[in-house]
Protein backbone atom coordinates (compact mmCIF):
# COMPACT_ATOMS: atom_id res chain seq x y z
CA UNK A 1 0.00 0.00 0.00
CA UNK A 2 2.62 2.28 0.94
CA UNK A 3 4.91 1.97 -2.10
CA UNK A 4 2.07 1.87 -4.43
CA UNK A 5 0.41 5.35 -2.86
CA UNK A 6 3.93 7.25 -3.32
CA UNK A 7 4.17 5.11 -7.25
CA UNK A 8 0.45 7.03 -8.01
CA UNK A 9 1.59 10.11 -6.33
CA UNK A 10 5.12 10.22 -8.57
CA UNK A 11 3.25 8.87 -11.92
CA UNK A 12 0.45 11.73 -11.19
CA UNK A 13 3.20 14.22 -11.07
CA UNK A 14 4.67 13.12 -14.63
CA UNK A 15 1.42 13.13 -15.92
CA UNK A 16 0.79 16.77 -15.28
CA UNK A 17 4.59 17.70 -15.96
CA UNK A 18 4.52 15.73 -19.39
CA UNK A 19 1.26 18.39 -20.05
CA UNK A 20 3.36 21.54 -19.80
CA UNK A 21 7.21 20.67 -18.92
CA UNK A 22 6.94 23.95 -17.15
CA UNK A 23 8.90 22.89 -13.55
CA UNK A 24 11.47 20.97 -16.08
CA UNK A 25 12.09 23.41 -18.24
CA UNK A 26 11.97 26.38 -15.80
CA UNK A 27 14.51 24.35 -13.87
CA UNK A 28 16.51 23.01 -16.17
CA UNK A 29 17.03 27.27 -17.50
CA UNK A 30 17.96 28.50 -14.06
CA UNK A 31 20.51 26.08 -13.89
CA UNK A 32 22.00 26.47 -17.13
CA UNK A 33 21.56 30.53 -16.35
CA UNK A 34 23.24 30.09 -13.19
CA UNK A 35 26.29 28.19 -14.93
CA UNK A 36 26.33 30.51 -17.59
CA UNK A 37 26.67 33.56 -15.18
CA UNK A 38 29.21 31.73 -13.37
CA UNK A 39 31.52 31.24 -16.16
CA UNK A 40 31.25 34.40 -17.38
CA UNK A 41 32.31 35.86 -13.76
CA UNK A 42 34.88 33.36 -13.58
CA UNK A 43 36.49 32.36 -16.29
CA UNK A 44 39.36 34.71 -17.93
CA UNK A 45 40.95 33.94 -20.94
CA UNK A 46 39.77 30.09 -20.92
CA UNK A 47 41.40 29.84 -17.64
CA UNK A 48 39.19 28.87 -15.02
CA UNK A 49 39.54 29.35 -10.88
CA UNK A 50 40.97 25.95 -9.15
CA UNK A 51 38.06 24.01 -7.35
CA UNK A 52 35.41 27.15 -8.44
CA UNK A 53 33.45 23.89 -10.46
CA UNK A 54 32.84 21.92 -7.21
CA UNK A 55 31.16 24.84 -5.22
CA UNK A 56 29.35 25.97 -9.08
CA UNK A 57 27.82 22.73 -9.72
CA UNK A 58 26.47 22.66 -5.98
CA UNK A 59 25.23 25.94 -6.38
CA UNK A 60 23.80 25.60 -9.48
CA UNK A 61 21.64 22.20 -8.43
CA UNK A 62 20.49 23.76 -4.78
CA UNK A 63 18.94 26.57 -6.22
CA UNK A 64 17.47 25.31 -9.06
CA UNK A 65 16.22 22.53 -6.47
CA UNK A 66 14.48 25.30 -4.29
CA UNK A 67 12.74 26.55 -7.50
CA UNK A 68 11.64 23.06 -8.28
CA UNK A 69 10.32 22.57 -4.83
CA UNK A 70 8.59 25.45 -4.87
CA UNK A 71 6.77 25.01 -8.37
CA UNK A 72 6.08 21.00 -7.30
CA UNK A 73 3.77 22.18 -4.03
CA UNK A 74 1.98 25.19 -6.08
CA UNK A 75 0.24 22.37 -8.14
CA UNK A 76 -0.68 21.00 -5.02
CA UNK A 77 -1.66 24.46 -3.16
CA UNK A 78 -4.09 25.95 -6.19
CA UNK A 79 -6.93 23.50 -5.52
CA UNK A 80 -5.84 22.08 -1.93
CA UNK A 81 -5.25 18.82 -3.65
CA UNK A 82 -2.72 18.04 -1.08
CA UNK A 83 -5.60 17.73 1.37
CA UNK A 84 -7.44 15.26 -0.89
CA UNK A 85 -3.76 13.40 -0.91
CA UNK A 86 -4.04 13.57 2.69
CA UNK A 87 -7.57 11.89 2.78
CA UNK A 88 -6.54 8.99 1.08
CA UNK A 89 -6.44 5.66 3.37
CA UNK A 90 -3.03 5.37 2.84
CA UNK A 91 -0.17 6.11 4.96
CA UNK A 92 0.34 9.90 5.14
CA UNK A 93 4.66 9.43 4.63
CA UNK A 94 3.96 7.51 1.49
CA UNK A 95 2.53 10.91 0.03
CA UNK A 96 6.07 12.45 0.99
CA UNK A 97 7.65 9.61 -0.57
CA UNK A 98 5.99 10.03 -3.57
CA UNK A 99 6.11 14.17 -4.19
CA UNK A 100 10.42 13.42 -3.14
CA UNK A 101 10.74 10.36 -6.03
CA UNK A 102 9.27 13.15 -8.42
CA UNK A 103 11.56 15.94 -6.81
CA UNK A 104 14.58 13.54 -7.75
CA UNK A 105 13.79 12.91 -11.02
CA UNK A 106 13.49 16.50 -11.77
CA UNK A 107 16.81 17.00 -10.44
CA UNK A 108 18.61 14.17 -11.80
CA UNK A 109 17.41 15.10 -15.42
CA UNK A 110 18.77 19.07 -14.27
CA UNK A 111 22.35 17.53 -12.96
CA UNK A 112 22.59 15.38 -16.43
CA UNK A 113 22.80 18.56 -18.17
CA UNK A 114 24.37 20.41 -15.74
CA UNK A 115 27.07 18.49 -14.68
CA UNK A 116 28.63 18.28 -18.33
CA UNK A 117 28.03 21.96 -18.58
CA UNK A 118 30.25 22.84 -15.91
CA UNK A 119 32.91 20.23 -16.80
CA UNK A 120 32.89 21.81 -20.26
CA UNK A 121 32.90 25.66 -18.86
CA UNK A 122 35.50 25.07 -16.10
CA UNK A 123 37.80 22.34 -17.24
CA UNK A 124 36.89 20.03 -14.53
CA UNK A 125 38.24 16.67 -14.53
CA UNK A 126 35.04 15.41 -13.34
CA UNK A 127 34.53 12.14 -15.13
CA UNK A 128 37.44 10.91 -14.38
CA UNK A 129 35.73 8.76 -11.43
CA UNK A 130 32.49 8.95 -12.65
CA UNK A 131 30.98 6.53 -10.29
CA UNK A 132 32.34 8.28 -7.38
CA UNK A 133 30.81 11.73 -8.86
CA UNK A 134 27.25 9.47 -9.73
CA UNK A 135 27.43 8.53 -5.93
CA UNK A 136 28.12 12.11 -5.12
CA UNK A 137 25.43 14.49 -6.78
CA UNK A 138 23.02 11.27 -6.13
CA UNK A 139 23.04 11.26 -2.46
CA UNK A 140 23.53 15.23 -2.24
CA UNK A 141 20.50 15.38 -4.00
CA UNK A 142 18.62 13.17 -2.09
CA UNK A 143 19.61 14.69 1.00
CA UNK A 144 18.78 18.13 -0.35
CA UNK A 145 15.39 17.04 -1.50
CA UNK A 146 14.51 15.32 1.51
CA UNK A 147 14.36 18.14 3.49
CA UNK A 148 13.14 20.17 0.87
CA UNK A 149 10.38 18.23 -0.03
CA UNK A 150 9.34 18.25 3.64
CA UNK A 151 9.71 21.96 4.09
CA UNK A 152 7.93 22.49 0.71
CA UNK A 153 4.92 20.07 1.71
CA UNK A 154 4.87 22.43 5.41
CA UNK A 155 5.00 25.63 4.29
CA UNK A 156 2.22 24.83 1.74
CA UNK A 157 -0.25 27.35 3.64
CA UNK A 158 1.92 29.87 4.25
CA UNK A 159 1.69 33.42 2.63
CA UNK A 160 5.85 33.89 2.27
CA UNK A 161 6.51 30.20 1.62
CA UNK A 162 9.12 31.46 -1.43
CA UNK A 163 10.80 33.25 1.06
CA UNK A 164 10.39 31.08 4.11
CA UNK A 165 11.42 27.86 1.81
CA UNK A 166 15.00 28.76 1.33
CA UNK A 167 15.59 30.48 4.56
CA UNK A 168 14.78 26.81 5.99
CA UNK A 169 16.35 24.50 3.56
CA UNK A 170 19.67 26.24 3.16
CA UNK A 171 20.86 25.98 7.01
CA UNK A 172 19.69 22.59 7.80
CA UNK A 173 20.86 21.63 4.23
CA UNK A 174 24.70 22.87 4.23
CA UNK A 175 26.35 20.09 5.64
CA UNK A 176 24.62 18.31 3.07
CA UNK A 177 26.30 20.85 0.29
CA UNK A 178 29.79 21.03 1.78
CA UNK A 179 29.85 17.50 1.57
CA UNK A 180 28.88 17.43 -1.44
CA UNK A 181 31.34 20.29 -2.83
CA UNK A 182 34.40 19.01 -0.88
CA UNK A 183 34.07 15.40 -2.26
CA UNK A 184 33.49 16.66 -5.90
CA UNK A 185 36.70 18.94 -5.33
CA UNK A 186 38.45 15.80 -4.14
CA UNK A 187 37.64 14.00 -7.25
CA UNK A 188 39.04 16.69 -9.30
CA UNK A 189 42.55 17.04 -8.10
CA UNK A 190 45.45 15.53 -9.89
CA UNK A 191 45.18 12.46 -9.08
CA UNK A 192 41.68 12.13 -7.29
CA UNK A 193 42.00 12.49 -3.58
CA UNK A 194 39.57 8.88 -3.40
CA UNK A 195 40.02 8.50 0.19
CA UNK A 196 38.54 11.79 1.03
CA UNK A 197 35.92 11.52 -1.71
CA UNK A 198 35.11 8.48 -0.29
CA UNK A 199 34.64 9.88 3.37
CA UNK A 200 32.47 12.58 1.89
CA UNK A 201 30.10 9.71 0.26
CA UNK A 202 29.77 7.69 3.27
CA UNK A 203 28.84 11.47 5.05
CA UNK A 204 26.21 11.36 2.38
CA UNK A 205 25.08 8.56 2.89
CA UNK A 206 24.56 9.04 6.38
CA UNK A 207 22.74 12.95 6.17
CA UNK A 208 20.56 10.80 4.07
CA UNK A 209 19.15 8.13 6.38
CA UNK A 210 19.51 10.84 9.44
CA UNK A 211 17.25 13.22 6.98
CA UNK A 212 14.62 10.88 5.76
CA UNK A 213 14.06 8.98 8.37
CA UNK A 214 13.34 12.17 10.13
CA UNK A 215 11.32 13.40 7.44
CA UNK A 216 8.98 10.34 7.56
CA UNK A 217 8.54 10.66 10.92
CA UNK A 218 7.51 14.27 11.17
CA UNK A 219 5.28 13.80 8.11
CA UNK A 220 1.99 13.63 9.20
CA UNK A 221 1.99 15.45 12.28
CA UNK A 222 3.42 18.38 10.44
CA UNK A 223 0.58 17.85 7.88
CA UNK A 224 -1.95 17.55 10.69
CA UNK A 225 -3.09 21.56 11.39
CA UNK B 1 -7.83 -2.76 8.60
CA UNK B 2 -11.82 -1.93 7.83
CA UNK B 3 -13.36 0.57 9.89
CA UNK B 4 -17.11 1.74 9.55
CA UNK B 5 -19.56 3.59 11.85
CA UNK B 6 -22.90 4.53 12.50
CA UNK B 7 -21.85 7.81 14.22
CA UNK B 8 -19.62 10.59 14.96
CA UNK B 9 -19.58 11.72 18.15
CA UNK B 10 -18.11 15.29 19.35
CA UNK B 11 -17.37 15.74 22.72
CA UNK B 12 -16.31 18.89 24.08
CA UNK B 13 -14.21 19.87 20.88
CA UNK B 14 -12.23 23.29 20.77
CA UNK B 15 -9.71 24.20 18.59
CA UNK B 16 -7.34 27.48 18.70
CA UNK B 17 -4.95 28.96 16.36
CA UNK B 18 -2.74 31.35 18.67
CA UNK B 19 -4.95 32.90 20.80
CA UNK B 20 -7.98 33.01 18.21
CA UNK B 21 -10.80 30.49 19.08
CA UNK B 22 -11.91 28.90 16.13
CA UNK B 23 -14.05 26.23 17.51
CA UNK B 24 -15.30 26.32 21.29
CA UNK B 25 -16.74 22.94 23.41
CA UNK B 26 -18.66 22.01 20.89
CA UNK B 27 -20.36 18.54 21.61
CA UNK B 28 -22.83 16.64 18.83
CA UNK B 29 -23.44 13.46 17.62
CA UNK B 30 -24.37 12.61 14.10
CA UNK B 31 -25.84 8.99 13.49
CA UNK B 32 -26.79 7.10 10.20
CA UNK B 33 -29.43 8.73 8.05
CA UNK B 34 -28.37 12.16 9.21
CA UNK B 35 -28.46 15.45 6.69
CA UNK B 36 -26.74 18.27 9.39
CA UNK B 37 -26.95 21.42 8.32
CA UNK B 38 -24.35 23.12 9.41
CA UNK B 39 -25.48 26.87 9.83
CA UNK B 40 -23.42 30.17 10.79
CA UNK B 41 -22.59 33.71 9.41
CA UNK B 42 -18.86 34.13 8.11
CA UNK B 43 -16.16 32.87 10.06
CA UNK B 44 -18.13 31.00 12.90
CA UNK B 45 -16.09 27.93 13.06
CA UNK B 46 -17.87 25.70 10.09
CA UNK B 47 -14.86 25.03 7.91
CA UNK B 48 -12.32 24.12 11.00
CA UNK B 49 -15.13 21.83 11.87
CA UNK B 50 -15.23 20.37 9.07
CA UNK B 51 -11.67 19.86 8.89
CA UNK B 52 -11.57 18.28 12.15
CA UNK B 53 -14.30 15.48 11.35
CA UNK B 54 -12.39 14.96 8.27
CA UNK B 55 -9.04 14.53 10.23
CA UNK B 56 -7.16 17.20 8.81
CA UNK B 57 -7.39 19.71 11.68
CA UNK B 58 -6.38 18.46 15.08
CA UNK B 59 -8.61 18.98 17.82
CA UNK B 60 -6.83 21.64 20.38
CA UNK B 61 -9.01 19.68 23.37
CA UNK B 62 -11.88 17.12 23.55
CA UNK B 63 -12.41 14.63 20.97
CA UNK B 64 -14.12 12.73 17.91
CA UNK B 65 -14.80 9.69 17.50
CA UNK B 66 -16.11 7.15 14.82
CA UNK B 67 -18.73 4.61 15.67
CA UNK B 68 -16.86 5.05 19.19
CA UNK B 69 -13.28 4.55 17.87
CA UNK B 70 -10.99 7.45 17.91
CA UNK B 71 -8.89 8.17 14.52
CA UNK B 72 -5.74 6.96 16.16
CA UNK B 73 -6.61 3.99 16.84
CA UNK B 74 -7.65 2.93 13.57
CA UNK B 75 -5.26 4.69 11.53
CA UNK B 76 -5.16 5.06 7.82
CA UNK B 77 -8.22 2.83 7.73
CA UNK B 78 -10.96 5.69 9.09
CA UNK B 79 -9.61 8.10 6.11
CA UNK B 80 -11.21 5.29 3.93
CA UNK B 81 -14.68 6.06 4.80
CA UNK B 82 -14.63 10.03 5.15
CA UNK B 83 -15.89 12.12 1.86
CA UNK B 84 -14.95 15.37 1.91
CA UNK B 85 -16.41 18.23 -0.77
CA UNK B 86 -14.12 21.40 0.61
CA UNK B 87 -14.09 25.10 -0.68
CA UNK B 88 -11.30 24.26 -2.55
CA UNK B 89 -12.29 21.55 -4.77
CA UNK B 90 -9.25 19.17 -4.25
CA UNK B 91 -9.05 18.68 -8.50
CA UNK B 92 -5.79 18.40 -10.38
CA UNK B 93 -6.97 21.17 -13.46
CA UNK B 94 -3.88 19.98 -15.93
CA UNK B 95 -5.07 16.75 -15.97
CA UNK B 96 -8.75 15.45 -17.35
CA UNK B 97 -11.64 14.85 -15.93
CA UNK B 98 -11.01 11.11 -16.18
CA UNK B 99 -7.12 11.45 -15.22
CA UNK B 100 -8.48 12.81 -12.26
CA UNK B 101 -10.94 10.33 -11.26
CA UNK B 102 -8.86 7.26 -12.16
CA UNK B 103 -5.96 9.05 -9.97
CA UNK B 104 -8.23 9.02 -6.61
CA UNK B 105 -9.83 5.84 -7.42
CA UNK B 106 -6.60 3.77 -7.48
CA UNK B 107 -5.50 6.08 -4.15
CA UNK B 108 -8.65 4.24 -2.90
CA UNK B 109 -7.75 0.92 -4.40
CA UNK B 110 -11.01 1.08 -6.26
CA UNK B 111 -11.19 -0.47 -9.31
CA UNK B 112 -11.23 2.04 -12.38
CA UNK B 113 -13.14 0.31 -15.08
CA UNK B 114 -16.88 0.65 -14.39
CA UNK B 115 -16.11 3.41 -11.37
CA UNK B 116 -14.35 6.03 -13.05
CA UNK B 117 -16.96 5.98 -16.22
CA UNK B 118 -20.28 5.95 -13.51
CA UNK B 119 -18.64 8.66 -11.70
CA UNK B 120 -18.47 10.28 -15.35
CA UNK B 121 -22.32 10.12 -16.12
CA UNK B 122 -23.51 11.05 -12.80
CA UNK B 123 -21.29 14.37 -12.96
CA UNK B 124 -22.87 14.44 -16.60
CA UNK B 125 -19.12 14.84 -18.09
CA UNK B 126 -19.33 11.55 -20.06
CA UNK B 127 -18.88 13.30 -23.03
CA UNK B 128 -15.92 16.03 -21.90
CA UNK B 129 -14.18 13.11 -19.76
CA UNK B 130 -10.91 13.87 -22.04
CA UNK B 131 -10.70 17.54 -21.66
CA UNK B 132 -8.70 19.53 -19.24
CA UNK B 133 -10.44 20.19 -15.81
CA UNK B 134 -8.87 23.77 -16.62
CA UNK B 135 -11.23 24.36 -19.44
CA UNK B 136 -14.19 23.46 -17.17
CA UNK B 137 -16.88 26.29 -15.70
CA UNK B 138 -17.44 26.45 -12.14
CA UNK B 139 -20.35 24.43 -12.30
CA UNK B 140 -18.47 21.48 -14.11
CA UNK B 141 -16.00 21.65 -11.82
CA UNK B 142 -18.46 21.40 -8.53
CA UNK B 143 -20.25 18.53 -10.01
CA UNK B 144 -16.71 16.40 -10.89
CA UNK B 145 -15.73 17.33 -7.37
CA UNK B 146 -18.48 15.89 -5.68
CA UNK B 147 -18.41 12.75 -7.44
CA UNK B 148 -14.54 12.69 -6.16
CA UNK B 149 -15.00 12.91 -3.16
CA UNK B 150 -18.40 9.73 -3.52
CA UNK B 151 -16.01 7.61 -5.58
CA UNK B 152 -15.09 5.52 -2.69
CA UNK B 153 -19.04 5.23 -1.28
CA UNK B 154 -18.13 7.01 1.95
CA UNK B 155 -20.14 6.69 5.36
CA UNK B 156 -19.29 10.33 6.36
CA UNK B 157 -19.79 13.25 3.75
CA UNK B 158 -18.13 16.28 4.46
CA UNK B 159 -20.11 18.68 1.99
CA UNK B 160 -18.43 22.89 2.44
CA UNK B 161 -20.72 25.00 0.19
CA UNK B 162 -21.52 22.26 -2.41
CA UNK B 163 -24.10 24.22 -4.27
CA UNK B 164 -21.37 27.03 -5.27
CA UNK B 165 -21.50 27.59 -9.07
CA UNK B 166 -24.74 25.04 -9.95
CA UNK B 167 -27.65 25.78 -12.06
CA UNK B 168 -31.32 25.51 -10.89
CA UNK B 169 -30.96 21.77 -12.28
CA UNK B 170 -27.84 20.66 -11.15
CA UNK B 171 -28.65 22.04 -7.25
CA UNK B 172 -31.95 20.15 -7.59
CA UNK B 173 -29.97 16.58 -8.75
CA UNK B 174 -27.13 17.21 -6.16
CA UNK B 175 -29.96 17.74 -3.50
CA UNK B 176 -31.31 14.40 -4.68
CA UNK B 177 -27.90 13.02 -4.69
CA UNK B 178 -27.68 13.77 -1.44
CA UNK B 179 -30.78 12.41 -0.08
CA UNK B 180 -30.06 9.65 -1.33
CA UNK B 181 -27.04 8.66 0.24
CA UNK B 182 -28.01 9.60 3.19
CA UNK B 183 -31.17 7.38 2.56
CA UNK B 184 -28.69 4.68 1.91
CA UNK B 185 -27.14 4.88 5.52
CA UNK B 186 -24.46 7.97 5.13
CA UNK B 187 -24.04 10.65 7.69
CA UNK B 188 -23.96 14.03 5.64
CA UNK B 189 -22.60 17.26 7.22
CA UNK B 190 -23.44 20.09 4.94
CA UNK B 191 -22.18 23.82 5.45
CA UNK B 192 -23.81 26.60 3.75
CA UNK B 193 -24.97 29.80 3.69
CA UNK B 194 -28.14 29.06 1.19
CA UNK B 195 -30.25 28.70 3.89
CA UNK B 196 -33.02 28.11 1.17
CA UNK B 197 -31.32 25.56 -0.29
CA UNK B 198 -30.59 23.90 3.28
CA UNK B 199 -34.42 23.76 4.03
CA UNK B 200 -36.19 20.72 3.19
CA UNK B 201 -32.81 19.00 2.45
CA UNK B 202 -31.21 18.90 5.82
CA UNK B 203 -33.30 16.70 8.64
CA UNK B 204 -31.34 18.74 11.78
CA UNK B 205 -29.61 22.21 11.58
CA UNK B 206 -26.76 22.81 13.70
CA UNK B 207 -25.92 26.88 14.61
CA UNK B 208 -22.61 27.86 15.26
CA UNK B 209 -21.48 31.04 15.75
CA UNK B 210 -17.83 32.46 17.06
CA UNK B 211 -17.26 28.65 17.27
CA UNK B 212 -19.82 28.12 19.43
CA UNK B 213 -22.75 25.61 18.96
CA UNK B 214 -25.36 27.61 19.36
CA UNK B 215 -28.68 25.50 18.32
CA UNK B 216 -28.94 21.36 17.58
CA UNK B 217 -32.26 20.74 16.76
CA UNK B 218 -34.38 18.58 13.98
CA UNK B 219 -35.01 20.71 10.79
CA UNK B 220 -38.68 21.25 10.81
CA UNK B 221 -38.86 24.09 8.03
CA UNK B 222 -38.90 27.40 8.28
CA UNK B 223 -34.87 27.58 8.32
CA UNK B 224 -34.43 30.75 7.40
CA UNK B 225 -36.44 32.45 9.76
CA UNK B 226 -35.25 30.00 12.77
CA UNK B 227 -31.65 31.34 11.82
CA UNK B 228 -32.27 34.92 11.68
CA UNK B 229 -34.09 34.94 15.13
CA UNK B 230 -31.46 32.93 16.75
CA UNK B 231 -28.69 35.48 15.07
CA UNK B 232 -30.68 38.75 16.44
CA UNK B 233 -31.09 36.93 19.99
CA UNK B 234 -27.70 35.79 20.41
Amino acid sequence: MFLRTAFLVLKKDFAIELRSYEILSTTMLFAVSCVGIFSFAFVREGEAPMDAAAGILWIAIAFAGTLALGRTFERERYGETLKALLMVPAPRPAIYVGKLLGILALLFTTELLVTPMVAFFFHARFFSQSLRLVALLGLGTIGYAAVGTLFAAMLIRARTRDVLLPILLYPVTIPVIIAGVRGTAALMESPADLPIANLWIAMLGFFDVVFITLSLWMFEPLMTE
Amino acid sequence: MKADFDRVELADVSRHFGRRRAVSHVSLTINRGDIVGLLGPNGAGKSTLIGMLATLVAPSSGSITYGGTKVAETGAAIRGRIGILAHELHLYPELTARQNLEFFARMYGLPVNGTVDHALERADLTDRDRDQVLGFSRGMRQRLALERSLLHNPRLVLLDEPFTGLDDRAVRLVADRFRTLAAEGAIVVLATHDLDLADGLITRMAVIRNGRLLLDTPARGGTRQQYRALMERA
